[in-house]
């Protein structure tokens, strides 16, 4: 499609060559969207998606990664490993200031993994394996690890781990704690107002410890909450930045036209979203693996791509996406072939019982997705009803195990042990939660790989378990991969480097300038 | 009622809209005869153009779904929603109005104040809460618009029973002892009939707005192409594909349109003064 080759044209091109060539200009304001209007800015306690994308202004990590996810020096300078791969030792910055004055030292980052264990449920998993956190002075950290856990130095960005003031919250009511309203941290960027419904005003922080840093005066986030208005604020040259997600995927190629926008699919490599649908595997015809893997051939994902998507992303080849660790394309290849749907179909005995398809009410984009792929089954011979519902209905329904097809998208955070595993590993099923085991899916040699794959060293071996464990999944279908999804952040091309990072806007504007 | 009919082709508005109606209906039944493919089916690439190829006559919409089929359709859903809910709101409509007008009394106040109980609630509003909560679902769209749509019914006939029911061939009936269905069934319905014929053919033309409304805002059956929903599916790309909600808006209007003028038109012609007026 042409559309797709000029827009991944411009991918390639508007940033990265022209972006790096300049001297960073100061001053200026940015308006950015935000959408939708965050619940509160706390990140300790709330990480919906907005909430990330404000708050990684202000919050820092310990550490953040780059677009191939090494990882990169944040509120730490350095960090070493220990040759048993059970202790690391982390050096802080010094001369770190809270947006108060106060400094910031190891003991607020003992602090904060004391509070996020009980506010962050993402942190808490991800520090199971942790048995204590010693800090001999102001700016050293020593992790101790009960096993050696390969992900570990993937789990401190900002969103995942962020370091939050002891002076402030010690002792206190978390939820309560009047400081959730104007939160204090470490970053480029300090809470001015929040005007709700309308903006939120975040100002330049100036004595940030990268000295020179940053380069522009503060951040409007505006709330707009109607789609098309967003675009045509885009247009009028009201807002600058339209990071990934606030406008619909249709809008995007008009946007992409207008005169000096820039465009670009970097800064969501550590989530990398990767779009599938659930099959249950417990009941009805998709309990069989051979109706599974009919579906996979059945549907055209590269129509989808082109056409609903606008060619942004990527045909997913298995569980996980192309730019997470120890990712394999040497697995089996499900390919659009109608022809073989039907032979495998009828292998299966399938003779047209009902199959319900539950599209992700997130909007026009799911719901033509949902039409297309109801299109592809039914051609190869599936009788399928779809349901409708919205997004509490769909959660409850996928929770309780009650569906036969239902889309969905999730993160996976750089590491096949903190993003991948929970959706395939039985120890992962539980009744009436939504982004866990819900297929299912229950293979003892699958869980056992994904469990060495956590704990081996070095890191070849890990990647050996892990190759294996994709290419069962894929042989197997436990749910039907679709795309690596990527959001497009649509920017005003006066606006410099503010994508940098695997993390891209969440990680927060420190690196951008605007060019006047 | 055969003479009825000829005197509503005899109007010219009746007329036009008889013809639509008609045309609507053969479209409506033979169409899946004369176009066998699903509208939902994929058939050209995204965005062709209408009047550019042969096979899609009307364009492709955002995924290549011909956009001539969808009407085509459409046409279905929505006259089968206009037709079957308001044969449910009669049904409902008509005997409680009835016997209200009929008997009078508490009877007549406790049914009024049923009435008027699902006539506070803004009627849209109502089936947008209905629809929601029982899930989309054609069945649960055509009890929507029936729930809200039977209230002018009731209230209609009441009133035409209340004013018949002191008649005197009413008297008569009472007083010869005929019992009370037999009266209200056999003595005054048929006479209070013409203003329920005139607001059933609009009640058709507001259901199949309100089922467009409904699919506009999503709220269709997700298997049933409808032209609500065309429009509201295309409404987002209206800026790079006029198109897409420009034919299936014609096919509401003109739809709406041709029932209304049928309203019209038997108003016309079953008013006594009118009709010696139009002499």
């Amino acid at each position: 499609m042409l559309k797709a080759i000029s827009l991944s044209l411009l991918l390639s091109c508007s940033f990265g060559a022209t972006a790096w060539a300049q001297e960073p200009k100061m001053g200026g304001w940015i308006n950015a969207v935000i959408q939708p209007e965050p619940p509160g800015l706390m990140l300790a306690q709330i990480q919906n998606g907005p909430t990330q994308m404000v708050s990684g202004n202000i919050y820092e990590g310990l550490l953040r990664y780059s677009k191939t996810l090494e990882p990169l020096p944040g509120l730490a300078e350095s960090w070493s490993v220990s040759d048993d791969a059970k202790t690391y030792t982390f050096k802080l910055k010094s001369g770190v200031t809270w947006h108060d004055g106060k400094p910031f030292t190891s003991a607020d980052v003992l602090f904060s993994i004391e509070m996020l264990k009980q506010t962050h449920g993402r942190a808490r998993t991800n520090l199971v394996q942790l048995d204590k956190v010693e800090t001999p002075d102001d700016t050293t950290v020593v992790f101790k690890l009960t096993q050696p856990f390969g992900p570990f130095l993937g789990i401190f960005e900002v969103g995942s781990m962020p370091m939050v003031p002891k002076h402030l919250y010690e002792g206190t009511d978390y939820k309560t704690n009047p400081n959730n309203n104007t939160p204090i941290g470490t970053g480029p960027f300090m809470f001015k107002e929040w005007k709700k419904g309308s903006f939120i005003q975040l100002v330049k922080n100036p004595n940030y410890h990268v000295k020179g840093k940053p380069y522009i005066d503060g951040i409007y986030w505006q709330i707009i909450p109607d789609a098309a208005a967003r675009s045509v604020a885009f247009e009028t040259g009201k807002v600058d930045v339209l990071p990934g997600g606030s406008v619909e995927n249709f809008d995007v190629p008009r946007l992409s036209k207008v005169k000096g926008a820039c465009i670009t699919g970097e800064g969501w490599e550590f989530f990398s979203p990767l779009a599938w649908m659930w099959l249950n595997n417990r009941a009805g015809p998709t309990a069989n693996k051979k109706v599974r893997q009919a579906i996979m051939y059945a549907v055209d994902r590269e129509f989808a791509k082109d056409v609903i998507w606008n060619g942004l992303g990527k045909v997913a080849t298995g569980p996980s996406a192309s730019t997470i660790k120890f990712y394999t394309d040497d697995v089996p290849k499900y390919p659009f072939d109608p022809a073989k749907a039907k032979a495998l179909l009828k292998e299966a005995g399938y003779k047209g019982e009902k199959v319900r398809l539950m599209p992700l009410p997130y909007g026009e984009t799911w719901q033509r997705w949902g039409e297309a792929v109801k299109q592809n089954l039914i051609d190869v011979g599936f009788n399928i009803e779809t349901i409708a519902t919205d997004v509490p209905g769909s959660n409850q329904k996928i929770g309780d195990w009650d569906y036969d097809i239902a889309f969905t998208y999730l993160y996976q955070y750089g590491d096949p042990a903190l993003g991948v595993a929970r959706n395939y590993i039985s120890s992962n099923i539980a009744k009436g939660q939504v982004f866990n085991n819900v297929e299912g899916y229950s293979n003892p040699e699958v869980d056992r790989l994904f469990a060495e794959g956590a704990n081996a060293t070095p890191d070849s071996k890990r990647k050996e378990l892990y190759e294996k464990a994709q290419k069962i999944l894929v042989e197997d279908v436990p749910v039907a991969w679709l795309l690596e999804l990527q959001f497009p952040t649509i920017t005003n091309c006066k606006i410099k480097n503010l994508i940098t990072t695997g993390i891209g806007v969440n990680d927060g504007f420190r690196d951008a300038w605007i060019d006047k | 009622m055969r003479n009825l009919f000829k005197r509503l082709l005899k109007n010219p508005g009746g007329l036009i809209g008889v013809v639509i109606l008609i045309i609507a209906v053969i479209i409506a039944v033979a169409g899946p005869w004369l176009f066998p493919n699903s509208p939902w089916r994929m058939v050209q690439r995204p965005f062709v153009p209408p009047f550019t190829l042969a096979a899609v006559p009307l364009g492709t919409d955002a995924l290549g779904r011909d956009v001539f089929a969808g009407l085509i359709y459409g046409a279905r859903v929505s006259l089968l929603v206009g037709l079957v809910s308001t044969l449910v709101a009669l049904i409902v409509g008509v005997p409680l109005g009835a016997m209200a007008g009929y008997f009078g009394g508490r009877i007549d106040d406790a049914l009024m104040r049923f009435t008027e109980f699902f006539q506070t609630i803004p009627s849209f509003a109502l089936a947008i809460v209905l629809v929601a909560i029982l899930q989309p679902s054609i069945y649960s769209i055509v009890g929507a618009i029936a729930i809200v749509s039977w209230p002018p019914v009731a209230r209609l006939v009441r009133g035409e029973v209340l004013s018949l029911r002191t008649r005197e061939y009413v008297q008569a009936a009472i007083v010869t002892g005929q019992s009370h269905s037999w009266i209200i069934w056999r003595e005054i319905l048929p006479n209070a009939l013409s203003p329920v014929i005139v607001l059933a053919s609009l009640m058709v033309a507001t259901a199949i707005l309100l089922e467009s409304s409904l699919s506009f805002l999503g709220l269709g059956d997700p298997n049933l192409i409808s032209w609500g929903y065309m429009v509201g599916a295309g409404r987002t790309v209206i800026r790079q594909a006029w198109w897409i909600t420009v034919f299936p808006g014609l096919a509401i209007l003109v739809a709406v349109l041709g029932l209304n003028l049928i309203g019209e038109g038997l108003n016309d012609v079953l008013n006594p003064r009118l009709r010696k007026d139009s002499r």
